[in-house]
């Protein structure tokens, strides 16, 4: 019971923390000293203030979208399990759900921004679902790789099923299916090399081009949805790369919080020693991405 | 030989279906151009569906397979009628779309506006409905080729409407060219298994040997045959334009239900045989592969609203026959999981897609009805006047890209689980084949997902592209009705899957032709998927109050879209279809070969550019017809033979038929 407020809590309080490491390991890589680490806190609690602007274009579809995504966001974050501990809702299955929770996200954002009908925001929803085509099936195949190795089809025991010793007899597929891991993390979540979140015209090709007209609390949604994503895909890739379990429920926490922030640190890192690619390269990158996961998959079936 | 009371009276409720669906065509062919007796035939059609709906579920919930042997003396055998779970199963679809399309027609093809057209769409919507009804409860091989060929011509007279339009005609006769091929190679299945058997009868569940030649050859014949109505890819290419140019109630029929019976015919064919050759299953996968993806490609380029679903339709189909693989392969490597999961999922997705397929089109007929055109280019913003309308297509949206918590999440789970499945429970590299549906479904849900953002955005959200064609206002109430009672199954399947387990293990059961209950109850949680369905709902709504609770107390203003600087922004400078289309049409374009047609601005001055592209049936034009072209050109000499004169052809019929009878008898 204890376990599933902490899940609650940190799924709930932790994301807007990791766009504030981010941040600050960006600047300390430009040699300023940046936001505080609780600027995404601030940033969201004056949005949730704020007076909203609408289109006169627009429906109730444009003020739905912020909110069914939020709450498909929210709903996937019960499925996931954090560090060893178990997911509040587990069942055969749920990998599914998890991935289409997210697409169904995806749709509500794009319509959303196709209600403006701004040619901006459509160009940024068009590319939000093209590359999001690439970048589904190199979850799956990841999740496959994942089945193959734990024999089960929920996420709670495939990751809780990872140990020292899984790693010892497959770290190759492992360490393919990461990176494969790593680069839809960063895709997914609209990051350098993939797309530019700091700005929000003409360098930011998708996310950020599709929320253009949002303001006030329904920007507030946007993101914070969008750090909800980054929080549940990361988390994933930590119950990969992290195969620990202390014994301890306290102490797996707190490896949990250490290894999603250090998560934060890596990507706060490509984004500051990378420079966003060409669009014409994203696909390319997307699909190196897949096939390695299928690698992965190869090497562990064969 | 009936058993039991429960059945016959299941029996008197299907042959009350189709005697209400056959004579629902009657009353305007007595009074053309009324009003009344369209009501009168449409509440006819209700009524069949209600009767049939109940001996449906009833078939469904407490399962006596039953037969009833009609008068002997027929040539090939006396015929033979029966029902069991999976008959039941596949009139549901039937009795469901057939019902809400007559519904429809109230509206959208109204009698005293087509007094000419209005009789004979009726009267063949009645007569396809019945045809459709009766061939899933033929037990006999002649006569399910009897009423497949009615089912087929009622259905090209539907399609063939509006037959003044040079456009409809040739779909139809490319309609008829292909259903007549698939006739054919029925024929030769036909032949095939009564050699095999000895009797016209379809074989029991599980009683044929898969060994052999004979074998081979009847698989073959169901799949090119079946494949050729269910519109497998490469065999689909008289779908698309088919169901773009029917009154869109028969494309939801069309799309819905007459689809389905070659996959009905697929699995009450592939259900005779014991343990299958792998090939079997891999050939049926991989062709359901190739449909899934290669159809929703062609989808995601078209920008004719009805052409573009037709396309979904293939994507959906081939899903189904993901499903049928895992299934057959399940049986080959007797992996009774993968055979319950995925034949659950195909099954379940059989119904699904009727449904909100047959929403999607009575949707898109809608539009088209308000709009005055298909193309999706020169419409926009119907959302805002025909909201209702909006709120359902969007539903039927949601439910066909396969998104919780609607119905088409539940069966593509079942087909993604005996994808998964298959790594747990199958030794060896065959035994995993069935995973790499995993990633095909993936991919074929993210390209879905693209296509539908691209229709629900272009033609319901935004701005109006077009002055010419504003939508005028939301239809009348049967056309709204209809497309709400197809809402609400999406909505009640998805959000409550476990009311279809049980009627789904009834039909497993009559598929292996009995045994032990599958438990699919045990594979699948349904009752958690209930759970988070209603928790997503839940959450959506919270989420949605308290923005409007909080935004509520905070000003608000209203402006126009933020045009980056751009003061005169028109409503043709939003986003079009094809641009939203073009980086996946891109990306796919060596297989879908899109023509692009355009004048690029030259010079200092440039004068005005052009930009058209264009997405044509490429497997048609590329490959069969270049075929058939030289065909023609080589058989000049046999040609002679055809020279339209009846009296010369029905020599020719009589020449065979002594020919056949020395050959047999000698």
């Amino acid at each position: 019971m204890i376990d599933i407020l902490v899940h609650i809590a940190l799924a709930l309080g932790l994301p807007p923390l990791l766009l504030g490491v981010i941040g600050k390991t960006k600047a300390a890589f430009a040699g300023r000293v940046g936001a505080p680490f609780l600027q995404p806190y601030y940033d969201l609690a004056r949005l949730f203030r704020k007076g909203v602007v609408l289109s006169d274009t627009t429906s109730w579809i444009f003020r739905a979208g912020p909110a069914v995504t939020l709450a498909a966001t929210l709903c996937a974050g019960l499925l996931i399990p954090l560090g060893r501990h178990a997911a509040p809702i587990s069942f055969d299955g749920d990998l599914v759900l998890f991935a289409y929770l997210f697409a169904l996200g995806r749709f509500f954002t794009t319509i959303a921004a196709l209600d403006t009908g701004s040619s901006f925001e459509g160009m940024g929803a068009a590319r939000e679902v093209s590359f999001a085509c690439l970048a589904e099936p190199t979850l799956f195949f990841a999740l496959i790789t994942l089945t193959r190795l734990s024999g089960t089809l929920s996420l709670t025991p495939m990751l809780n099923h990872l140990d020292l010793s899984v790693w010892l007899g497959t770290g190759a597929a492992l360490i393919l299916m990461l990176t494969g891991l790593f680069v839809v993390l960063l895709a997914e979540n609209s990051r350098i090399p993939f797309d530019d979140p700091n700005t929000h015209l003409e360098l930011t090709m998708i996310h950020e081009v599709m929320v253009l007209d949002h303001s006030g609390p329904y920007f507030g949604c946007i993101l914070y949805g969008a750090a909800l994503k980054l929080f549940l895909l990361g988390a994933l890739f930590v119950n990969v790369a992290l195969p620990f379990s202390t014994g301890s429920s306290l102490a797996d926490w707190l490896v949990f919080v250490v290894g999603m922030l250090a998560l934060s640190i890596a990507v706060g890192v490509v984004e500051s020693v990378m420079a966003r690619l060409r669009l014409i390269r994203v696909p390319q990158l997307l699909v190196a991405a897949l096939i390695l996961t299928a690698f992965s998959l190869v090497l562990v079936v064969r | 030989m009936a058993t039991g009371g429960l059945a016959i009276n299941c029996f008197v409720l299907f042959c009350l279906a189709v005697a209400c669906q056959g004579a629902s065509g009657l009353p305007l062919l007595f009074s053309r151009g009324s009003n009344s007796a369209q009501r009168l035939s449409a509440f006819l059609m209700l009524a069949g569906s209600c009767a049939g709906s109940a001996g449906a579920l009833w078939a469904l919930t407490a399962p006596v397979p039953l037969s009833f042997a009609l008068v002997s003396g027929l040539p090939f055998g006396p015929g033979s009628l029966g029902i069991d779970a999976l008959s039941a199963w596949f009139l549901l679809p039937v009795f469901l779309v057939t019902g809400a399309s007559a519904l429809f027609a109230l509206g959208y093809w109204p009698a005293a506006q087509n007094p000419d057209s209005a009789p004979r769409v009726t009267f063949f919507l009645g007569l396809l409905a019945a045809s459709l009804t009766t061939l899933l409860l033929v037990r006999h091989l002649v006569l399910f080729l009897v009423v497949w060929e009615i089912m087929a011509l009622a259905a090209w007279f539907a399609l063939c409407t509006e037959d003044e339009k040079p456009e409809v005609r040739d779909a139809g006769i490319l309609y008829l060219v292909t259903a007549h091929l698939g006739v054919l190679v029925l024929f030769a299945m036909v032949s095939l298994i009564a050699s095999l058997t000895g009797s016209y009868l379809f074989p029991a569940p599980g009683t044929l040997p898969a060994q052999g030649g004979l074998a081979m050859a009847i698989f073959i014949c169901a799949l090119i045959g079946f494949g050729l109505k269910a519109g497998v890819m490469p065999l689909h290419v008289w779908l698309p334009s088919a169901h773009a140019n029917a009154p869109s109630h028969i494309s939801a029929v069309l799309s819905g239900v007459v689809l389905k019976m070659g996959i009905y015919g697929m699995v009450r064919i592939f259900s005779c045989f014991v343990a299958p050759p792998p090939w079997w299953g891999c050939t049926v996968l991989v062709l359901g592969a190739v449909s899934g993806v290669v159809g929703v490609a062609f989808a995601i380029g078209q920008h004719d609203l009805k052409r573009l679903l037709a396309y979904h339709s293939i994507e959906n189909i081939g899903i189904i026959m993901i499903g049928l693989g895992c299934a057959l392969l399940g049986q080959s490597l007797s992996a009774p999981v993968l055979v319950t999961l995925g034949l659950a999922g195909a099954l379940l997705h059989v119904l699904n897609h009727a449904t909100f397929k047959a929403l999607l089109f009575l949707g898109a007929g809608a539009v088209i009805q308000a709009a005055g055109t298909r193309e999706i280019e020169v419409l926009g913003g119907a959302g805002r006047r025909l909201p209702l309308t909006g709120l359902f297509f969007l539903t039927g949206a949601l439910a066909i890209c396969g998104l919780p918590p609607l119905n088409g999440f539940v069966s593509e789970l079942m087909i993604y689980l005996a994808g998964f499945a298959s790594l747990q429970s199958s030794p060896g590299l065959l035994g995993a084949l069935p995973v790499l549906a995993v990633p095909v479904l993936a991919l074929i849900g993210g390209l879905a997902v693209a296509c539908f953002v691209k229709v629900y955005g272009v033609v319901f959200l935004g701005e109006p592209r077009s002055p010419e064609h504003l939508c005028a206002g939301e239809p009348p109430g049967s056309m709204l009705a209809s497309q709400a009672l197809l809402a609400l199954v999406c909505v009640l399947i998805g959000v409550l899957p476990l009311c279809v387990a049980r009627p789904l293990e009834n039909v497993l059961i009559s598929y292996r032709g009995g045994g032990e209950p599958q438990a699919l109850v045990s594979l699948l949680p349904f009752v958690r998927i209930s759970l988070v369905a209603m928790l997503l709902v839940v959450l959506c709504a919270a989420v949605a109050l308290w923005l409007r609770r909080r935004s509520a107390r905070i000003p608000t203003t209203v402006s126009r879209t933020w045009g980056c600087g751009y003061l005169q922004p028109t409503p043709r400078m939003q986003y079009s279809a094809s641009s939203f289309g073009s980086l996946l049409v891109g990306w796919f374009s060596t297989v879908l070969r899109p023509e692009v047609h355009k004048v690029e601005p030259t010079g200092s001055f440039p004068g005005p550019a052009a930009y058209r592209s264009h997405l044509p049936e490429t497997a048609l034009e590329r490959v069969f017809l270049p075929l058939l072209e030289y065909l023609y050109e080589k058989s000049a000499l046999v040609r002679h033979l055809q020279h339209g004169k009846l009296n010369l052809y029905i020599v020719y019929t009589f020449l065979t038929l002594v020919v056949l009878y020395v050959l047999t008898t000698r």
